[in-house]
């Protein structure tokens, strides 16, 4: 029945809980479907996925699913139902988290699961007597032993059969909001509010004691407490950004983001480097001549309780990062390594965001070395990485 | 059971009216995420409308906890009200309020509870609230009286994503995410708000509003009540299709364009784009 595209997409990773599935089969059993195949893909869809960045991969798992619905009926069955129960069980085994297989456990274990399964298909079968079914009758069931019949799934009348040239799963219209996918301009958004939500912690109330006094004495003695919103902006993030390379537009996505979301920052200051930081930062990234900042000045400045956020592709020649005098623009005494260990030191709560995919990371030899030299907290620029890099900056 | 399926005042698209449906009929809540001005929180009283039933709306706040929607025990007023020795002070439950749960609770139709923004408060504030949306009754525990709902309440939740909401409430929920709405809904939504629209005035309309959206580097894109606030403005001028359209390069900005776009920096932006095609002759 659906188990096996509940499977898929939990293979996914559209993290989809028993709970979830259970729904659905309820709001089957209720008709809600119509038989009609968009309808289903609908409420599949409002009772599986709970956030918009999971919608296209449950869209690839429903059409791959799923394949042939409108099209030819038939082809329904032989790629969605026809799952041998041994390797059901085992993949049930590996996909369902330790919790929900103790709830199956004490519903009675998986066969009660699967008997659960079976009474509310078969609550559906009564209810839909004629018509098209959801449920087949007929040839040998590999679940023999449970007693029901998934000879596949029926869905759809003529009417939806030719209604529509593409199918709306097939349109990949959530295709941007899924946060694997690098950050663009029409996520910067929601990659803003993550960022202020790093920004901000629980929002407590506290006592207001000058208003609790100041009211209580107008209210001539009596006691008139007087609460607030805690403040809580305490983060402070110094920034250093990678310019004059071929990533410089992304670079300046990330500074305009930080930028944006400076007013929920206790503190926030930001310098540039080239390629890699060496002794000298500088402040205006178009003149790079004038306004040039010590490292050691920086480092003096901003304490240890700063957060420290670097941009950049981490793509250079290996001599820029391992040697003196390796800088592409100018003589440098001492290694960037140096620098890079000498930044570690000083921020314990570091990350390097890395525009470059991180598939290709691994290409670049230069790219590796970074990350080693961050202790490996390297994130990609998307909307995971980014999550995960404020999650590691507020270890 | 009645269907929800849009009002004369709203356009409900499929996936919509499909994951209404859902909620109601199965009577667990629904949440709904969408870009700013995409309908969500007008949807309650839609859904409220079109079922014939009430609306309770809680708006919520950064400082809003979970508790106030059950009932708040106002201790302090009591400790006034004892040192000025009224006699109300001997029954506790003169001090405790009824919140929007409980009175969607003791409703005597279930009516539509509209909980606006949940993702402003703190994180916990979803998690204390599940086993209250679960089983739709609490307990209060200064009077020892326990409230539950006759019948449960429909339940519309809205979220601008300002923060991640916990696993365990996301399960319970259905869940819509209203998309932007392509030229078809949007003018349909036009067309309920101000029913007769000119069809010429109407396409050309949206598709200089379409375009404005795709300006890059826009600091707030205008949505959808931006566009019904500049179309009343286009009716009350009288505005022609042909004045609309009569845009050259030293006018790039659309007329009456203050109710489109909000931002100073935007206006500018657009005077930089007529100065930039301008010079290069356009
Ligand atoms: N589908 C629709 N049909 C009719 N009117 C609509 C529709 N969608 C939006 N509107 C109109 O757009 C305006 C904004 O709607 P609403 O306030 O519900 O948006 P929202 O999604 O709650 O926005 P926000 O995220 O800013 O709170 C309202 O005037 C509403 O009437
Ligand atoms: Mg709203």
């Amino acid at each position: 029945m659906f188990v096996p595209f509940f499977l898929e997409l939990r293979k996914a990773k559209v993290p989809v809980s028993l709970m979830e599935y259970l729904t659905l089969l309820e709001v089957m059993a209720k008709g809600l479907a119509e038989y009609d195949v968009e309808k289903f893909y609908y409420l599949s869809r409002a009772t599986l996925v709970k956030d918009e960045r999971n919608i296209d991969k449950f869209d690839r798992v429903f059409g791959q699913v799923f394949k042939g619905l409108e099209g030819n009926l038939d082809g329904v069955e032989s790629s969605a139902a026809l799952i041998p129960e041994e390797w059901l069980k085992k993949l049930a085994e590996r996909h369902l988290t330790p919790e929900e297989m103790a709830q199956i456990q004490s519903l009675g274990g998986f066969e009660k699961l699967m008997e659960t399964l079976k009474k509310r298909l078969e609550e559906q079968k009564e209810r839909h007597q004629g018509g098209s079914k959801w449920i087949g009758t007929a040839g040998t069931s590999p679940f023999g032993a449970y007693g029901y019949n998934p000879e596949g799934i029926r869905i759809g009348q003529d009417r939806s059969r030719h209604r529509r040239a593409v199918k709306v799963w097939d349109k990949r219209e959530f295709k941007n909001y899924d946060d694997s996918v690098e950050i663009g301009t029409r996520t910067i958004k929601v990659a803003l509010r993550r960022l202020r939500r790093f920004a901000r912690e629980g929002a407590a109330t506290e006592l207001d004691l000058p208003g609790t006094i100041r009211a209580t004495a107008h209210q001539g003695g009596l006691l008139d407490l007087k609460m607030r919103p805690e403040r809580h902006n305490k983060v402070k993030v110094l920034l250093l950004l990678d310019v004059g390379g071929s990533m410089d537009d992304h670079v300046r996505l990330v500074e305009e983001l930080f930028s944006a979301a400076r007013g929920e920052f206790k503190h926030f200051e930001h310098f540039y480097f080239h390629n890699c930081p060496y002794e000298a930062l500088w402040k205006d990234n178009r003149r790079r001549e004038g306004d040039i900042v010590p490292t050691h000045q920086v480092l003096r400045t901003f304490g240890p309780d700063w957060k420290l956020v670097m941009v950049g592709d981490a793509s250079m020649s290996p001599y820029e990062i391992a040697y003196a005098g390796g800088a592409v623009e100018h003589w440098n005494e001492e290694a960037g390594s140096v620098w890079m260990h000498r930044l570690a030191d000083a921020y314990p709560s570091l990350a390097w965001i890395n525009p470059v995919p991180k598939s290709s990371w691994s290409y670049t030899s230069s790219i590796g070395m970074i990350e080693r030299l961050t202790e490996g907290r390297m994130f990609p620029l998307t909307l995971e990485g980014l999550d995960l890099a404020m999650q590691n900056l507020n270890r | 059971m009645s269907r929800f399926q849009g009002t004369d005042s709203y356009v409900a698209t499929e996936d919509l009216r499909v994951a209404v449906n859902a909620a109601i009929t199965l009577e667990r809540p629904l949440l709904i995420k969408g870009e700013p001005g995409t309908g969500k929180t007008v949807l309650a009283r839609e859904v409220a409308n079109a079922l014939g039933r009430d609306l309770i709306e809680w708006h919520i706040k950064s400082t809003t906890k979970a508790q106030q929607g059950l009932y708040e025990y106002d201790a302090v007023s009591r400790l006034r009200d004892s040192q000025l020795g009224e006699s109300k002070v001997h029954d506790i439950s003169n001090y405790i309020k009824r919140g929007k749960l409980w009175e969607a609770f003791e409703a005597p139709k279930p009516p539509v509870l509209l909980i606006d923004e949940i993702d402003k408060a703190d994180i916990e504030f979803p998690n204390d609230l599940l086993l209250e949306l679960d089983r739709m009754e609490f307990h209060v525990y200064e009077t020892g009286q326990s409230v539950s709902a006759k019948v449960r309440p429909a339940v519309i939740i809205t979220s601008n994503n300002e923060k991640e909401l916990p696993d365990a409430f996301l399960r319970r929920c259905f869940f819509h995410y209203i998309r932007f709405p392509d030229p078809d809904t949007m003018a349909a939504i036009v067309e309920v708000h101000y029913p007769g629209i000119k069809k010429t005035l109407l396409s050309e309309a949206l598709s200089m509003f379409f375009e404005v959206r795709e300006v890059p580097g826009l600091k707030k894109k205008p949505s959808t009540s931006e566009l019904l606030d500049w179309i009343k403005l286009l009716l009350a001028e009288d505005m022609t299709p042909g004045q609309l359209k009569e845009r050259d390069a030293k006018n790039i900005l659309p007329p009456l364009h203050g109710a489109l776009l909000k931002n100073e920096q935007d206006v500018h932006m657009f005077e930089r784009l007529a100065f930039l095609s301008r010079r290069d002759g356009r």
